[in-house]
């Protein structure tokens, strides 16, 4: 008898003939009258435990009972109402923290300027945990973008390679338009550059072509979708272009970001110019975007062309660092960089189905192409060395 | 006449209909009796793979075959084969049956956004036009790409016949019971490392109301039919408050053979794809031509399951933080 358990039978003391651990039953409410609380919380362990018990006899018991509703009611229904309830302001005990206090701490601790960052931070943070972020039809997380992956490349962009950029005012303020520029440098790094000096500079986001090479490899893809990367393709490229964005694509692809180190500058084949047949469909100017520096970031010298076809890419890079120091290898370069976006070229004051007329794709394919090389040599006649 | 009532899609469509009073008798069809009550359908004991279902149609003066009998899961089938043949020798003989019959006038037939397969190479938004770009199909998508084939086939052979196939984003709401909603009601949510996959939903009402709209109208063509936006999988697993194992690639179907065997949920190597890379489609022409604007968009409707399920681990976290959050507000 001794390890006998004592059933507890009723509500616990509380009055009525309520049969369930929690709550008594609507009689017994209505005796002891709105009082009638939910036991309190344990500290740090918020609505966790005591949550289905209270939800359940609630939704057993008749509606006209509910003639004074209960705290428990109040409760349950809140947390039925999952994230809107959580969102929305509640006491500020309910959590069990003390949160007067650590609003006190955060004030003493970073100023008023440094509360509101605090708050920043959290609010980003909560946005994160939550999901209650947008995303757009081609994965671009416009929040992430803004708030982690940019303010990352900031310091890369301005204090490693002190990127130079002249003729910004050529980029359009409103509407859409396709950023055409050269590609080098092993790795896109020259992609992520100009995506973050198009957001710096005219506050709108560059949504970036990319091969489709980059949504099949892991982290590298989800990555490239959330920072606005789509594939490139005249579908997508059309859809972003129909949008109204920026769209930058570097039609010279593979070929020109894995050039020998001696071959730099020279631009290779523009692709087949889809670029330009998306631009002309779209009446969208193309903007030539010249990229100095990029091609010193890690200087290709070697090529493992047999591991690469093992692994399935289009190269395996040898730099003068790359596999001789390992990982430190992969830092790249401090070249000074120098980035210009030339004169728009109009495309819309083509014929109807100058989109599907080679010969014209091709004209305006290498008209854009050598306008860009031309800017390129300027470029680097007015350069004074590859690291100043 | 309504294919495949036994089951909750098909149940509810052929009540839907019935309720509808510009619609005569409705008359459901399927192997086993249903489980829910079908009201005002009448219900017909009959084997879509068998001819039989020739006579029924003949005898019952059928103007209207809607076919909602492709079977998703292969574990409500009885297997792959055997779901295999219900969804690809049920649509050949049905239609053959409705080939034979004069008085059918109209087929609906309730495909899936599936047959685009899902891969690296995908454009962002397919449109109706785009044939799918991944190679290796497997279950149902593979089952949806035939059904459709043959669907066309019947279509270029009775010209008189309005044919609409509906290509349908993934059902979700509080009463769908499919491998997706199995999926996110687990209570650990698995994803493959390294990628996150876009999401559409479309609300099993919108779903509903859909083919109740190209029953009652002449609508013939293909149409893709989502709720508007897109959901990553990570911001959709968030939004349920569930904690996530990110698991390498090669150790899905694996973690898949595992998920079966404990009766989570049913994956098929499709579903796999389809949570790795994602699959968006472009649903202008669900506006522009079919005439049909779904109430809930991807993230009200997956918003509308989310509230049917209980709140998950992580969810309490955000909890916790929107408070802190509050109080630094002031």
């Amino acid at each position: 008898m001794a390890d006998a358990d004592i059933i507890p039978i009723g509500s616990g003391g509380r009055p009525g003939r309520g049969n369930r651990r929690t709550t008594p039953s609507a009689a017994a409410r209505a005796l002891a009258g709105p009082a009638a609380k939910p036991p309190k919380k344990p500290k740090k362990k918020p609505t966790v435990a005591d949550e289905p018990v209270t939800e359940l006899p609630v939704t057993e018991l008749p509606a006209e009972n509910f003639a004074e509703p209960a705290a428990g009611e109040v409760r349950g229904e809140q947390e039925s109402d999952t994230s809107d309830a959580r969102t929305t302001d509640r006491p500020a005990d309910v959590g069990g923290f003390d949160f007067v206090g650590l609003e006190r701490a955060v004030r003493e601790l970073f100023g008023a300027e440094g509360e509101r960052r605090v708050a920043e931070w959290l609010a980003f943070l909560r946005r994160r945990l939550s999901g209650g972020y947008e995303v757009d039809e081609f994965g671009y997380d416009s929040d992430l973008t803004d708030q982690v992956l940019l303010p990352l490349l900031r310091p890369l962009a301005e204090k490693w390679f002190r990127v130079e950029v002249r003729g910004v005012e050529n980029i359009p303020d409103t509407g859409s338009a396709l950023i055409v520029a050269n590609h080098s440098g092993t790795m896109p790094l020259d992609g992520l550059i100009t995506q973050l000096i198009v957001a710096d500079h005219t506050g709108r986001p560059l949504r970036t072509l990319a091969a489709d090479l980059v949504f099949r490899t892991p982290f590298v893809g989800e990555l490239a979708r959330k920072g606005g990367a789509t594939l490139a393709g005249n579908d997508d490229a059309e859809r972003l272009l129909r949008q109204g964005n920026l769209v930058g694509v570097w039609p010279e692809g593979f070929k020109g970001l894995g050039k020998p180190f001696a071959e730099r500058y020279k631009l290779q084949r523009f692709g087949r110019g889809g670029f330009v047949s998306a631009a002309m469909r779209t009446g969208v100017p193309i903007v030539p975007c010249s990229i100095v520096g990029a091609e010193e970031i890690y200087p290709l010298v070697g090529n493992l062309a047999s591991l690469a076809r093992l692994v399935g890419v289009p190269y395996i890079p040898v730099t003068p660092f790359f596999p001789l120091l390992g990982p430190l290898g992969m830092v790249p370069l401090p070249s000074k960089w120098l980035i210009e976006f030339g004169e728009p070229i109009r495309t819309d004051d083509f014929p109807d189905g100058a989109a599907d007329d080679p010969m014209l794709v091709f004209n305006v394919t290498d008209q854009v192409r050598e306008t860009i090389q031309q800017t390129l040599y300027t470029l680097l006649v007015q350069r004074r060395s590859v690291f100043f | 006449m309504v294919t495949g009532v036994s089951r909750d899609a098909g149940a509810r469509c052929a009540r839907r209909l019935a309720d509808d009073p510009s619609i005569g008798t409705v008359l459901g069809v399927d192997v086993v009796p249903p489980r829910a009550e079908l009201g005002r359908v009448r219900f017909v004991r009959a084997d879509i793979r068998n001819p039989v279902i020739a006579k029924v149609i003949a005898a019952e003066g059928v103007d209207t075959v809607v076919h909602t009998g492709v079977v998703a899961t292969p574990g409500s089938a009885g297997g792959r084969s055997s779901m295999k043949e219900i969804n690809v020798i049920g649509t050949m003989q049905l239609l053959a049956a409705c080939q034979k019959a004069p008085g059918v006038a109209k087929l609906v037939v309730k495909s899936s956004t599936t047959v685009y397969g899902a891969g690296p190479r995908d454009p962002a938004m397919f449109t109706e036009e785009m044939a799918p770009r991944a190679i290796h199909q497997t279950g149902l998508s593979k089952d949806a790409v035939e059904v459709e084939g043959y669907v066309r086939g019947f279509a270029r052979r009775r010209p008189d016949v309005c044919v609409t196939t509906l290509r349908m984003a993934n059902w979700i709401g509080p009463k769908t019971d499919s491998p997706i909603t199995r999926y996110f009601g687990m209570p650990v949510v698995p994803t493959v490392f390294g990628y996150d996959a876009r999401l559409q939903f479309l609300h099993e009402d919108d779903g509903i109301d859909a083919i109740r709209h190209a029953t009652a109208n002449e609508l013939p063509g293909t149409f893709n039919l989502a709720g508007d936006g897109v959901l990553v999988l990570s911001q959709a697993i968030r939004r349920l408050g569930r904690p996530v194992v990110r698991l390498p690639s090669f150790t899905a179907s694996s973690t898949a053979a595992v998920v079966r065997r404990a009766r989570l949920a049913d994956f098929s190597p499709d579903q796999i794809t389809f949570l790795t890379y994602g699959r968006a489609v472009d649903t202008t022409r669900m506006r522009t031509v079919f005439g049909f604007e779904p109430e809930y968009t991807t993230a009200a409707a997956f918003d509308d399951f989310r509230a049917s399920l209980t709140p998950g681990l992580t969810g309490r976290a955000t909890g916790l933080l929107s408070l802190g959050l509050g109080a630094l507000r002031g």
